[in-house]
């Protein structure tokens, strides 16, 4: 078990390295130059050079990568002589479009992003997997077709579109909430809810629509097993049966989805950040795009790429932990 | 013999001759299960239907007397804000600026018909789709075959680079590059504008989109070569060619289907995110994300411009759905209904 975790470690090292690196040389190729970004349009050819200097952009680009790297092992120093802006480990990298380490930026990001991606998971994964559940045990039933039915239904509409009609009808139209304004749950609640219930519905839907189905096609394939057979036959109680026996190993290939969906959410959900103007990572990453801001864009891409490798490895414990079939080799 | 004169005789009497036993192909199985699904059938024929209006578009619109590009300025009050007649703020009603004429309104600031234009948007987004999930297709049975079959150092080098590509944020690098690569592909020789964007979604689309069959086929691949006609083909001396391409290819084609009729419909839905998101296609010519985009700012005054493009794409998106999943019910009956 424990050989298996390092490995898997030094895969994903690796797989990060490789990742931030085709990222590099993917935005090398950007027409934009990151040194005439720096100032303002007063701007002399003179400056734009000190500048290219002091962020190192003179140097050749994989030079740059492995300065990049350096940073974020043991942080890094912009500039020489008296200018020098000393940017800590683990350093990202430093947006002189907006005058901020790339870190910091994603910091201010990450609440927002967090509060909408665990809300939605929570809405999601109990009305997916209770609703799935109870397909499953209603099977070829019209409630049954009535719940996939209505899950088709919900992942074939693009997230945008319920989004957009949420907002014009609970808002605009029968103005039941006030237009969304982000603020933090500790400073008032109140708004924060007002704000963040619909996008998290609009994740919700999408989510669940999709869990609804796989739930129930986990609970038909397990509950269609030999030993659920068994099970009954010694004369368990049928509730017993679906509880213990059932959705146990019925739910374990949903903790993987759960775990991966839910990691892929905390990097940034942009179409919904964007419609809602939630200041998360998603609506970052849109305007670092934008702005042609390449730090920042690689910075949040090596962030939530993070987020979804590191997150392969945690489902991967977990389903050993949960189902003692799998063994980790 | 006696058989044959027995049988001869009983048709001469007009009695109904014993019915040949025939064998079926797996197609026609297929076929007879998905024929036999009432949801399936309306499904195909409203997908029928839009197809051929994508297809004949240009006819339809033509027979309607509707154009999609041409200004119809008498179809909004220019004192308005360029908004179509009807419709204003103190009391917009939910259908106003339909007619007769303009049976889905008209577009805000320049009185372009709605209908033709969702029209040949419906045109473009489908051309899109099936482009891309063809290329995905191919890419993904090629990667997942050779993969699966040679197995080795292939497999480990297709593994990670798949594992590579899944772990991109997808989104932000499509929005991130779609500037630079259209420049490069309008330098390699792609006509300027439109044709460069729909062929820079295009790419982009198939290139994150084919580990996930990758993997699938290679899992069936790898299932697939142990096989006694494989090893018979090995025996005779077959190239791995031939053996990738004539024993274990025709092997594949129902998880192929399966992935292909599912894959389309999300293609169209990530390609309207996209052009919503700015990246897709340039006005005036029309998509649905291009469409639904503009109509944010005018969601207030003409609700009827963001719900009837926004209805519409929910619409061929659940019928391309509903014939996926019932192409997989039929192809692999265990797969989803159990």
């Amino acid at each position: 078990m424990s050989g298996y975790i390092v490995r898997r470690i030094i895969s994903m090292v690796l797989m990060l390295l490789l990742l931030t690196l085709v990222v590099f040389l993917l935005f090398s190729v950007l027409p934009t130059d990151p040194a005439r970004l720096t100032c303002g349009k007063a701007c002399t050819p003179e400056v734009i050079a000190a500048n290219r200097h002091n962020l190192g952009l003179d140097l050749p680009l994989l030079q740059q990568y492995w300065e990049f790297l350096k940073g974020l092992v043991v942080g890094r120093t912009y500039g020489s002589g008296t200018q020098t802006y000393s940017c800590d480990a683990p350093c990202l990298g430093y947006s002189f479009k907006r005058g901020e380490e790339v870190s910091v930026l994603i910091k201010q990001g990450f609440p927002a992003t967090f509060w909408l991606a665990t809300g939605a998971f929570v809405l999601w994964i109990g009305v997916g997997v209770s609703v799935g559940i109870y397909a499953a045990l209603r099977r070829g039933r019209w409630q049954d077709k009535t719940v996939m039915g209505i899950s088709l239904i919900g992942y074939s509409l693009p997230s945008f579109f319920i989004g957009l009609v949420l907002l014009y009808f609970v808002v605009l139209k029968w103005e039941l909430l006030p237009y969304p304004s982000y603020v933090s749950p500790f400073e008032n609640p109140l708004q924060f809810l007002q704000t963040m219930i619909l996008p998290w519905i609009v994740l919700a839907i999408l989510y669940a629509a999709f869990y609804m189905r796989l739930t129930r096609n986990q609970m038909l394939d397990t509950l269609g097993e030999d030993y659920i057979r068994t099970a009954r036959s010694k004369g368990l109680p049928e509730r017993t049966v679906v509880r213990k026996h059932g959705l146990r190993a019925g739910l374990t290939p949903i903790v993987t989805a759960a775990g991966l969906d839910l990691a892929g959410l905390l990097g940034g959900a942009i179409i919904t950040e964007s419609i809602f103007s939630l200041p998360g990572i998603g609506s970052l990453a849109v305007n670092s795009v934008v702005d042609a801001d390449l730090p920042l864009i690689v910075g949040i891409t090596l962030v939530t790429a993070t987020f979804i490798i590191v997150a392969n490895l945690i489902v991967d414990l977990l389903y050993a932990v949960i189902d003692p079939r799998v063994r980790l080799v | 013999m006696a058989v044959d004169v027995d049988t001869e005789a009983r048709a001469a009497d007009g009695a109904a001759v014993p019915e040949e036993i025939k064998g079926r192909s797996l197609s026609a199985i297929a076929w007879g299960r998905f024929r036999r699904d009432k949801t399936a059938m309306v499904a195909l024929g409203v997908l029928i239907f839009l197809l051929a209006c994508a297809l004949f578009a240009p006819l339809i619109t033509n027979l309607l007397g509707l154009d999609p590009y041409s200004l119809n300025p008498d179809a909004i009050s220019a004192e308005n804000g360029g908004v179509p007649n009807g419709c204003g703020l103190p009391d917009s009603s939910f259908f106003c600026g339909l007619s007769w004429q303009h049976p889905f309104g008209v577009e805000p600031g320049t009185g372009r018909d709605l209908l033709a234009r969702l029209l040949y948007g419906l045109r473009i987004s489908l051309f899109i789709a099936f482009s891309a999930t063809t290329i995905t297709v191919l890419l993904g049975t090629m990667f997942g075959i050779v993969s699966g079959y040679l197995g080795g150092r292939t497999d480990a080098v297709i593994g990670r680079l798949m594992d590579l590509i899944l772990s991109f944020p997808t989104l932000l690098i499509i929005l991130a590059l779609s500037g630079v690569l259209t420049q490069r592909l309008e330098a390699m020789g792609v006509p300027e504008g439109n044709p460069a964007r729909i062929t820079y979604l295009i790419l982009v689309l198939s290139v994150f989109g084919w580990p996930y069959l990758a993997r699938i086929v290679r899992g069936q691949v790898l299932s697939v070569r142990e096989r006694e006609f494989v090893e018979a083909a090995i025996a005779m001396g077959s190239g791995t060619r031939r053996i990738l391409f004539k024993e274990i290819l025709p092997n594949l084609w129902a998880p192929i289907m399966i992935y292909a009729t599912l894959t389309l419909p999300t293609y169209i839905a990530t390609e309207a995110v996209l052009s919503f998101l700015g990246v897709g296609v340039l006005p005036p010519t029309p998509t649905f994300g291009a469409i639904l985009a503009d109509s944010v700012s005018y969601m207030n005054i003409i609700p009827s411009y963001l719900l009837i493009p926004g209805v519409l794409l929910a619409l061929v998106v659940v019928t391309f759905n509903l014939v996926g999943d019932s192409v997989r019910d039929a192809l692999d009956p265990r797969a989803g209904r159990v």
